[in-house]
């Protein structure tokens, strides 16, 4: 018997209300995240990475629906607590790191009232210790003159510098799971590294399981344990980062990483995926990857492959690598989680 | 403890500094010279039973529609002459002022508290809520304000808190529609999804996270309302169902002296001018300000 993930995703079905239909943004996900572990979630705009990450965290807003699913964390059914219950684990044992850094802080307060409120919000500290925590913080987040930096607003401060206070406030009520989307993507290459270096040792220093959502083939070989694929709000295939790279397995994942120039393989053609990600509010009835897989068949045109376990720890969603169809899709158990708050 | 050579190493850290908006509204001349005079009314307005020299419904028999005076016929005794019950000019105007601002200030404070408080809420939870609300709002702009005014006033008589509510039963629709809008933005705003992912409640998200920053549009919104607000107590006051006719206002007092413009021309004008001056130093001050709270107006 293995232990307990910090984090288990079951069947996690996210669906958008639009004028023309439903639209599957999160389509059968499942995902675990052991205790330290980091998971990256990868795959193109749109694919639902994001909407995966807010309906863990319950912050789904309306047209947006968690339909059903289940999202343990550490056993507990984070889709059956009360909104009370909910806010304390936002922020207490899950936090978020977004993509804008500027955008993020609230422009009308210094960095200190952030950091301060949510130290307060989890009662973590209060007043004159909160201020001192929150200097502390922005220190160990490589943040120079931390004493001065904390009375700034948001806007006196660098792009780098910002993501460090966002990091620095994610971490403040030490969480056990961090979220980090795409938190690298509006920075330049130089504070990128920085950036991911500060989580790599964050990571290490306070045991913490980060899920690292990015399209960043590069950042996820060197930051991540793990890697899911995901593409037209489904898992199409996840393991080991190493081997998922040295023997991509689904049609999706080979194409991804033909698109990466890389050392070594210079003058070689940058093969690019021919179409386009499909409609996601008409998506065709059989594979999703099928219109633009090379190897498709006539049977990925007809119905959806169920992801199987294709070797211990890989599992892909593919007919070349197992016979198993998607169950039907009449199963209905609507939670209807959408949080007002 | 060394540090790492970063990129993102600023210089010098700049102290918090407050927002350049005093900086700019100061630097605007217009802007100063008209808030110092609303200022100045205010102060007057306060202080009138200090600074009138008679009591404003004092009668002087002897001294009806007397001339103000720089006339020929006036004299120092009356400033600004006395209307047609031989009541002071001056005193009345004064009073007046008392009462414009008076009536101005309870009901943009009123109006905003609850437009701005009902805006916020159908901007942040919209549903139903909202869908209601929004449609009374819009009921409300297709509904002349003066027929219900008249209808207010003529069922009550004219008395001060029916004239409040008579005015504020439209004003708050403005500070609604500005506040719905601009939560309605805000609640998409990234730092409104990163606090609500650090656990932030509704109430703390609305009242702490949003609200300052959509709070400068509405100060503005509220000294133009003002404006208007003065306008609309003088019409009414002018047609009789405004202010009880035992306060002196501006309005009554124009009202008083239209009969009178050809022989006394005084007693119309100077209530007049008060209006005006008031109301245009109210506004130029709103624009000012708009212009100083506008973040595309700084540097």
């Amino acid at each position: 018997m293995t232990a307990q993930p910090l984090l288990e995703v079951r069947d996690l079905h996210t669906h958008f209300s639009t004028y023309r239909g439903p639209l599957r943004a999160v389509d059968g996900v499942s995902l675990t995240v052991a205790r330290g572990e980091t998971v990256a979630l990868v795959g193109e705009s749109g694919c639902g990475k994001s909407v995966t990450a807010l309906s863990i965290m319950r912050l789904v807003r309306r047209p947006g629906r968690i339909l059903r699913g289940r999202v343990f964390l550490d056993g507990e059914d984070l889709l059956q607590k009360a909104g009370a219950e909910m806010r304390q684990i936002r922020g207490g044992r899950i936090a978020m790191v977004f993509q804008e850094p500027l955008s993020t802080l609230n422009p009308a307060f210094p960095v200190s009232t952030q950091i301060v409120e949510s130290l307060k919000v989890h009662g973590v500290a209060r007043g004159k210790q909160a201020r001192e925590r929150g200097i502390q913080l922005l220190e160990a987040m490589g943040i120079p003159a931390a004493r001065e930096r904390f009375r700034s607003y948001p806007h006196e401060l660098s792009g780098g510098m910002r993501q460090r206070v966002m990091i620095a406030i994610a971490v403040s009520c030490e969480p056990e799971l961090l979220i980090a989307d795409e938190p690298t993507t509006a920075l330049d290459v130089t504070l990128q590294a920085q950036i991911m270096d500060l989580l790599a040792r964050i990571k290490q220093e306070r045991g913490l399981a980060i899920i690292l959502i990015t399209h960043d083939l590069g950042l996820v070989s060197q930051f991540s344990d793990r890697a899911a694929v995901m593409y037209a709000g489904q898992i199409v295939e996840q393991g080991p980062v190493a081997e998922l790279l040295e023997e991509p397995l689904h049609p999706y994942t080979r194409g991804l990483l033909r698109c990466v120039p890389r050392l070594g393989r210079l003058g070689m053609p940058i093969t690019p995926i021919e179409g386009s990600v499909p409609d996601m509010a008409a998506l065709p009835p059989g594979c999703r990857f099928a219109p633009r897989c090379p190897e498709a068949m006539d049977r990925c045109r007809r119905a959806m492959p169920a992801a199987c376990e294709w070797r211990p720890g890989r599992a892909v969603r593919c007919y070349l690598y197992g016979d198993a169809e998607e169950a039907g899709e009449d199963r209905k158990q609507d939670h209807g989680v959408a949080d007002r708050d | 403890m060394a540090q790492p050579v970063t990129g993102d190493q600023v210089l010098e850290p700049v102290a918090a500094t407050t927002p350049g908006m005093v900086r700019l509204l100061l630097s605007n001349r217009v802007a100063v010279v008209a808030g110092l005079a609303v200022l100045g009314f205010a102060a007057i307005g306060l202080l009138a039973p200090v600074l009138a020299a008679y009591d404003p419904s004092a009668q002087h028999p002897e001294a009806i529609r007397a001339a103000p005076f720089w006339h020929p016929e006036g004299s120092t005794r009356f400033l600004l002459g006395t209307d047609s019950l031989g009541r002071d000019l001056l005193s009345r105007i004064i009073y007046g002022a008392r009462i414009s601002i008076f009536l101005g200030v309870v009901v943009v404070l009123l109006t905003l508290v609850v437009g701005t408080g009902l805006g916020m809420l159908a901007g942040y939870f919209r549903g139903w809520f909202d869908a209601v609300m929004s449609r009374v709002v819009d009921t409300l702009l297709a509904f002349p304000f003066l027929i219900f005014a008249l209808a207010i006033m003529a069922a009550t008589g004219p008395n001060l808190v029916a004239l409040v509510l008579a005015l504020a039963f439209k004003g708050w629709v403005d500070f609604y529609r500005v506040a719905r809008g601009d939560v309605l933005a805000a609640r998409e705003a990234d730092y409104v999804t990163a606090a609500r992912g650090l656990g932030a409640s509704a109430p703390h998200i609305l009242f702490s996270e949003i609200l300052p920053n959509i709070i400068p549009p509405i100060i503005v919104l509220a000294t133009l309302r003002m404006a208007t607000i003065i306008i609309a107590e003088a019409s009414l006051s002018f047609l009789g169902i405004g202010v009880p006719p035992s306060i002196p206002a501006w309005g009554t007092m124009v009202a008083d002296g239209r009969a009178d413009v050809a022989s006394a021309w005084w007693i119309a004008t100077f209530p007049g001018l008060g209006i005006l001056l008031l109301v245009l130093c109210v506004n130029l001050f709103g624009e000012g300000l708009r212009d100083a709270l506008d973040p595309r107006m700084r540097k």
